[in-house]
């Protein structure tokens, strides 16, 4: 388990990487360190005086991937790519244009942003779960038809539909909640309330659905009817052996995301104004901070990677036969 | 003068793949059968139906040319900066008649009051009448419910009618062509199969043609209505700067599309190629190509998408002479865009590969072809390709909806297609704050909406009959009859 764990820890360092390598050529294939310095100092008055200042105060003033001109091998370190990215695996994430600290940024913002995601996940799971179950409960009858098309229907309407719909109606017609944006401790609520509401509607359709067909799979095998022979009602058949089964498949697809809620999504938390890390890198994106898009885009990819390995050790815990080696 | 922008040409490559693989599949009884089941599935038929009617529109929205202009420069033509579609110049009527503002659906007044001087040289504050719709009635107050209610009895008699002569013209060809065709002694045996009363008895007996005949009709009423109506109407209001919106969502469909299927269409070789070579070759192919799909998946999508696609905005700010016309730049976005939604939609696709080849080079037959000593490059093309191509058929129409709902996600947080591109995303993004009116503007966005989900439902629906018909995982009990 030890060495399987460190395995997986030292493969994640080539790919973390290359997630930097991706994201680095991906700002300056079209972008040149120029083009930065002048959108930050903004496009009028800029001499070529002013725009090597700010290279220089910001560490853009080297060569991009390879250093000709120095010695050893500094002839790749001396390089932005290097100076930029290798602190990162010391989660040194330096600051951003506007000179604020990426790291403090990050840890004040993260609450927010599972202040959002956590309930939506676990609300989501719920229902999505149970749900699921009622309709394998009540299978190849009228009941599971209506669920299917119920589910297909709500799988084919834009999530923007719920977020526009969401927002005129609980928070114009209704006055329940504030349309967007956010309030620490007790107040966040409030604020809370309507974007997981959202989030939720949002995968109804689509995860309902695809965990229905994960049990109706299980339902088909040899112990499903031993446990009916034994005479266990239909419910607890359900609620106790099939979705104890059907772990494998559900925590593939679920335990992969837990890390990355860390993350906020994205597109909530810029519809509803939230500070969170989402907004955060949205907001990045459109002023090309590369600094803080970098960090996102480092963080992200390191709680993906914990995530599948989470997944593999959850493995072992709901199968006893599953060994990690 | 005709213009082939990108991403006409992928879609023409597009129709042409299609077209040769529905020829090569027609010869082969074994390829056909999964067909043949799916034409017997009821739903799937129908929304075939009624994609294959958005399909038209985005076709005829994707022949482009631009118009000659009347002067001439040193007996040269001079072409019109305007880049126009097929569709455009079917759609002139509404396309041209914009009002000043909003407008309600098959209003004949217009959102906001004005000032309007009265034949008496007063000037009275109220809703002036539109310049287009509704213009043909003397009194709209008394005029416009009958009005409306005429034309609406009236396209959907036509609609219907028109419907019935089409099919009805529809079987005789086949009768014909069929009568031509066959011997002489089954002949006989068509020439009396063929009346009137028996065509239909055939249809409505048939469950999945049943369906279709019905919807078809519906369909006919549907367009019959909307086109006696629009000719005098905006059927579904106008916009903040007078646009007909049904012409802005008929446009849609077009990029709707184009996200849909080219975006499939540039990455499947991709993924075909590199989840085979993975499974087939393993060893440091696979060991590379695995990095590569983690690396890439690693990434959350929506902000790859977003950095990608402002980079690229930025790259075609800094070139504006690369094109000719506005339509031309907002086309390499779009292209542009498929593309950035193919790198990271590829993934998942290459693992499904990777993993079902991985599972059929143990198979006994490949076992036999490499003892026989059939060559790597043959044994691909011949067992292994045809083997997966099922999982590439469910993939594609599964993945269809999903870009079709993401262009819309992307366009309204800034990171999709150009504004001037006409899609659901910029509809949306243009009305959202429409809701906040007093009276309330709904129709933008209900007409953005109620398309997108009819488009959406049916592409859904199709794919899970396509699923259904192709999956082997399924049993099927006719299959092994």
């Amino acid at each position: 388990m030890i060495a399987y764990l460190i395995r997986r820890l030292l493969y994640a360092i080539p790919i973390l990487i290359g997630v930097n390598l991706l994201t680095f050529s991906l700002f300056f294939v079209v972008n040149t360190a120029d083009d930065m310095a002048r959108m930050q100092l903004g496009m009028k008055r800029v001499t070529p005086e002013a725009i090597e200042k700010w290279k220089q105060q910001h560490g853009y003033d080297k060569p991009l991937l390879f250093n000709a001109s120095a010695e050893g091998a500094s002839k790749i370190s001396d390089t932005i790519f290097f100076q930029k990215s290798a602190k990162m695996f010391v989660f040194d994430f330096g600051s951003s244009n506007d000179g604020r600290n990426i790291a403090r940024e990050i840890q004040t913002r993260m609450m927010p942003s599972l202040a959002i995601a956590l309930p939506t996940f676990l609300i989501g799971l719920l229902i999505y779960i149970t749900f699921a179950l009622l309709m394998t409960f009540f299978r190849a009858t009228a009941l599971d038809m209506l669920g299917v098309s119920l589910c297909v229907v709500l799988m084919s309407i834009s999530g923007l539909f719920y977020i526009i719909g969401g927002q005129f109606v609980a928070s114009k017609l209704w006055h329940w909640v504030p349309i967007s944006g956010y309030a620490g401790g007790f107040d966040s609520i409030k604020f809370v309330l309507l974007p997981v509401l959202i989030g939720v509607m949002g995968s109804v359709g689509a995860s309902s659905r695809w965990y229905r067909t994960i049990f109706l799979e299980e339902i088909g095998k040899d112990y499903v009817r031993t446990a009916r022979a034994k005479g266990l009602s239909e419910l607890r058949v359900l609620f106790h052996h099939v979705l104890k089964n059907a772990m494998i498949p559900i925590l593939t697809a679920v335990v992969v995301v837990i890390p990355l809620l860390f993350m906020g999504s994205l597109l909530t938390e810029s519809f509803f104004s939230i500070p969170g890390l989402g907004s955060y890198t949205i907001d990045a994106i459109k002023a090309q901070d590369f600094g803080v898009v970098r960090a996102m885009v480092f963080l992200g990819s390191m709680l993906y990677i914990a995530g599948l390995v989470l997944t593999d050790i959850s493995y072992t815990i709901v199968d006893p036969r599953v060994r990690l080696k | 003068m005709p213009v082939i922008l990108w991403t006409d040409a992928m879609i023409f490559l597009l129709l042409a793949t299609v077209i040769s693989a529905v020829l090569w599949v027609r010869k082969r009884p074994h390829l056909v059968l999964p067909w043949q089941r799916l034409a017997k599935s009821s739903m799937g038929m129908v929304s075939l139906l009624i994609l294959s009617l958005f399909v038209l529109v985005g076709l005829l929205d994707t022949m482009h040319y631009r118009e000659a202009l009347p002067e001439k420069s040193n007996g040269q033509t001079v072409y019109s900066a305007e880049v126009l579609s097929v569709f455009d110049a079917l759609a002139k009527d509404i396309k041209n008649r914009n009002e000043k503002t909003y407008s309600a659906p098959l209003a004949a007044y217009l959102y906001a009051k004005e000032s309007i001087e009265t034949p008496d040289g007063k000037i009275r504050r109220d809703y002036p009448r539109l310049r287009y719709g509704g213009a043909h009635l003397v009194d709209p107050q008394s005029e416009l419910l009958g009005d409306v209610l005429k034309r609406t009895m009236i396209g959907a008699l036509e609609g219907l009618s028109i419907a019935i002569l089409l099919i009805v013209a529809g079987n005789w060809l086949i009768f014909f062509v069929k009568l031509r065709t066959a011997r002489t002694s089954a002949g006989q045996e068509i020439r009396k199969s063929n009346n009137l009363i028996f065509t239909f008895a055939r249809l409505i007996k048939n469950k999945p043609s049943r369906a279709l005949l019905i919807t078809a009709l519906l369909m006919a009423i549907l367009l019959g209505i909307t086109v006696n109506l629009a000719a005098v109407y905006h059927v579904l209001g106008t916009d903040k700067v007078g646009q007909d919106v049904l012409y802005l969502a008929l446009k849609s469909i077009r990029t709707g599309l184009v996200i849909g299927t080219v975006t499939t269409l540039v990455m499947l070789p991709f993924a075909l190629l590199l989840g085979i070579a993975a499974g087939y070759l393993r060893g440091w192919v696979d060991d590379v190509i695995q990095y590569l799909y983690t690396v890439l998946s690693s990434i959350p999508s929506v902000l790859l998408i977003a950095a990608a696609v402002l980079m690229m905005q930025v790259y075609i700010e800094m070139h504006p002479e690369w094109f000719e016309t506005a339509a031309a730049r907002a086309d390499l976005r779009l292209l542009f865009l498929c593309l950035i939604l193919g790198v990271t939609s590829w993934t998942g696709l290459c693992r499904l590969l990777r993993g079902e080849t991985l599972k059929l080079r143990e198979m006994e037959y490949i076992q036999a072809a490499q003892a026989f000593g059939v060559s790597s490059p043959r044994i691909l093309t011949r067992h292994i390709v045809p083997n997966v191509m099922h999982i590439v058929l469910i993939a594609v129409v599964m993945d269809f909806s999903s870009l079709v709902l993401a262009e819309a996600v992307l366009s309204y947080v800034g990171v999709g297609v150009d504004p001037s591109t006409m899609s659901f995303g910029t509809l949306i993004n243009s009305a959202r704050l429409e809701m906040g009116r007093e009276p309330m503007v709904w129709w933008t966005l209900t007409a953005a909406f109620g398309f997108m989900l009819v488009l959406v439902l049916s592409a859904n629906l199709f794919a899970d009959a396509v699923r259904d018909a192709f999956d082997p995982r399924l049993n099927r009990t006719e299959a092994a009859a």
